[in-house]
């Protein structure tokens, strides 16, 4: 399909550095669907080939540099001449449609869309939520909701289960509606209303509706928390810009709004697609059933290997900025893919390859410079606690549909699986 | 060897402390916090790492010329 594909990559063409509108691209406009969790798609590997950089077009219509290389895919990122503010003209992705775009506009943007001081001021306000100590205090919590969880998977006796519904999703949810506060009997709302924000194909007025449903929704609890505050993320927040006079209540519901989405989507997705690669690798498996100390580097490996966030991490460029050979323009968009950057077989020796011992911790799959993850290290911890637990307590798991059934998320802003037969 | 800490750029990404918590650690704000500035051998091929890992730059290494 895109095998034909011409592409122009920076330093080997002249017009590659004059700005969007001018130079060949490849045919294929991005975001490109992502089939098999195992293979990375056809046109990364085609610019790869290329050069760490190509200008590709995107489905917007508009074009964008597209960032292959690791290296320079952390420059880039830790490159503050290169703006989040997605309400930026050309930042990749972003609808052009007048709704959604005024709907942008509108809202105050959370911390994922600041630059420089005003996102280290935010960034600051919450880090001591997420400190190494805080998330290692969770541990207990964790493994017990874990616990339960698959204890109600080993009561069915039929023997299997969607693992989606089981345990990938309601664990993450429940642990991050514990943190912020919010009461679990909502989560069941959240769910139904994050997924369709986190696909590209989800229309603009869907995705304007449930905006406001959600934000609606994050008013109403905070405006609780305000008047009865309880021990959790979300008030003690609001009593320290309280405190400070600071207090801004639509700033707050896009803040909760962000570590929700980040909470529920991404270890969710991970969970699934990680027991997917654990259990096409048995012989590897068996060694982390074996002993839980491999577990840790195991999980970064499945972070790297998958990085479902890939274009989530997109700039704009705030100057004129040189990265080698090639000039991006003040203006251009820029998509970091993660993906690309942690295939990087300069980097990553045979990228294509799940080696859970690999060790490396140097991905980017949470990102990199001043906005890398900040709940990574909650991501984490709870992946490493649901591995070990699923596989000690249910040996024989194993998929319970052909890989080629399982409805993977090829269309989804954070790849994952839909649903995940599994049996034992 | 020494490592410096910059807190003024720091984000509490936590990547030193998962790293080695012999050398760094964080204050309640999440900002680092070095537990030595002198790390020792593998500690200091460790805090090497941690330095490469530091997503927002607030570490560095200053090789120490009496060292050498």
């Amino acid at each position: 399909m895109t095998e034909t594909a011409s592409i122009t990559t920076a330093g080997a063409s002249s017009t590659a550095t004059s700005g969007p509108g001018s130079g060949e691209v490849t045919d294929a406009e991005f975001p490109v669907e992502r089939g098999c969790p195992f293979s990375t798609p056809a046109e990364y590997e085609q610019i790869r080939e290329h050069a760490p950089l190509a200008k590709v077009r995107l489905t917007t219509g508009r074009e964008a540099w597209w960032i292959a290389g690791h290296e320079l895919a952390r420059a880039v990122l830790a490159d503050r001449r290169f703006s989040s503010d997605r309400r930026r003209d050309n930042f990749p992705f972003v609808s052009t449609d007048p709704e959604t775009r005024k709907q942008l506009q509108d809202q105050p943007i959370s911390m994922l869309g600041m630059d420089g001081a005003e996102h280290a001021q935010a960034r600051r306000a919450l880090m001591g939520e997420f400190t190494v100590r805080r998330m290692a205090g969770l541990r207990p919590r964790i493994q017990q909701i874990v616990d339960q969880h698959i204890d109600e998977m080993l009561s069915s006796e039929q023997r299997s289960a969607d693992l989606v519904e089981a345990l990938s999703l309601p664990v993450p949810s429940l642990v991050i509606c514990e943190l912020l506060g919010v009461p679990y009997a909502d989560h069941d709302f959240f769910q139904a209303h994050t997924g369709p924000l986190v696909r590209h194909n989800t229309p603009s007025q869907v995705r304007v509706r449930i905006q406001e449903e959600l934000n609606t929704y994050l008013g109403g609890l905070i405006d609780r928390k305000v008047a009865d505050p309880t021990d959790d993320l979300l008030s003690r927040q609001i009593a320290k810009q309280r405190a400070a006079g600071t207090f801004d209540r639509t700033s707050m519901v896009s803040m909760a709004f962000l570590l929700l989405i980040a909470g529920h989507e991404t270890t969710a997705n991970m969970i699934s697609l990680g027991v997917v690669g654990l259990l096409q690798h048995p012989d590897q498996l068996a060694k982390i059933k074996e002993d839980p100390e491999k577990t840790p580097p195991a999980v970064e490996e499945l972070l790297r290997y998958f990085s479902i966030t890939d274009t989530v991490t997109a700039r704009v460029a705030t100057e004129d900025v040189q990265l080698g050979d090639t000039t991006i323009n003040a203006g251009d968009g820029v998509v970091i893919s993660g993906l690309a950057a942690d295939h990087d077989p300069t980097v990553f020796t045979d990228p294509t390859r799940i080696d859970l011992e690999r060790g490396a911790r140097h991905h980017v799959a949470f990102g990199f410079g001043p906005h890398q993850c900040i709940g990574q290290t909650l991501a984490r911890l709870e992946l490493q606690i649901v591995f070990d637990t699923l596989f000690r307590r249910i040996p024989t798991l194993r998929l319970a549909a052909p890989l080629d059934d399982i409805p993977f998320k090829s269309d989804a802003i954070i790849y994952g699986a839909e649903e995940l037969p599994v049996a034992w | 060897m020494r490592i410096e800490a910059n807190t003024d750029v720091c984000i509490g990404a936590g990547q030193c402390v998962l790293t080695d918590p012999t050398v760094f650690d964080q204050h309640d704000d999440g900002i680092v916090m070095l537990v030595t500035k002198h790390p020792e051998g593998e500690a200091a091929q460790r805090a090497r790492d941690a330095v490469q890992l530091c997503p927002s730059g607030a570490l560095s290494l200053i090789e120490e010329p009496s060292e050498v």
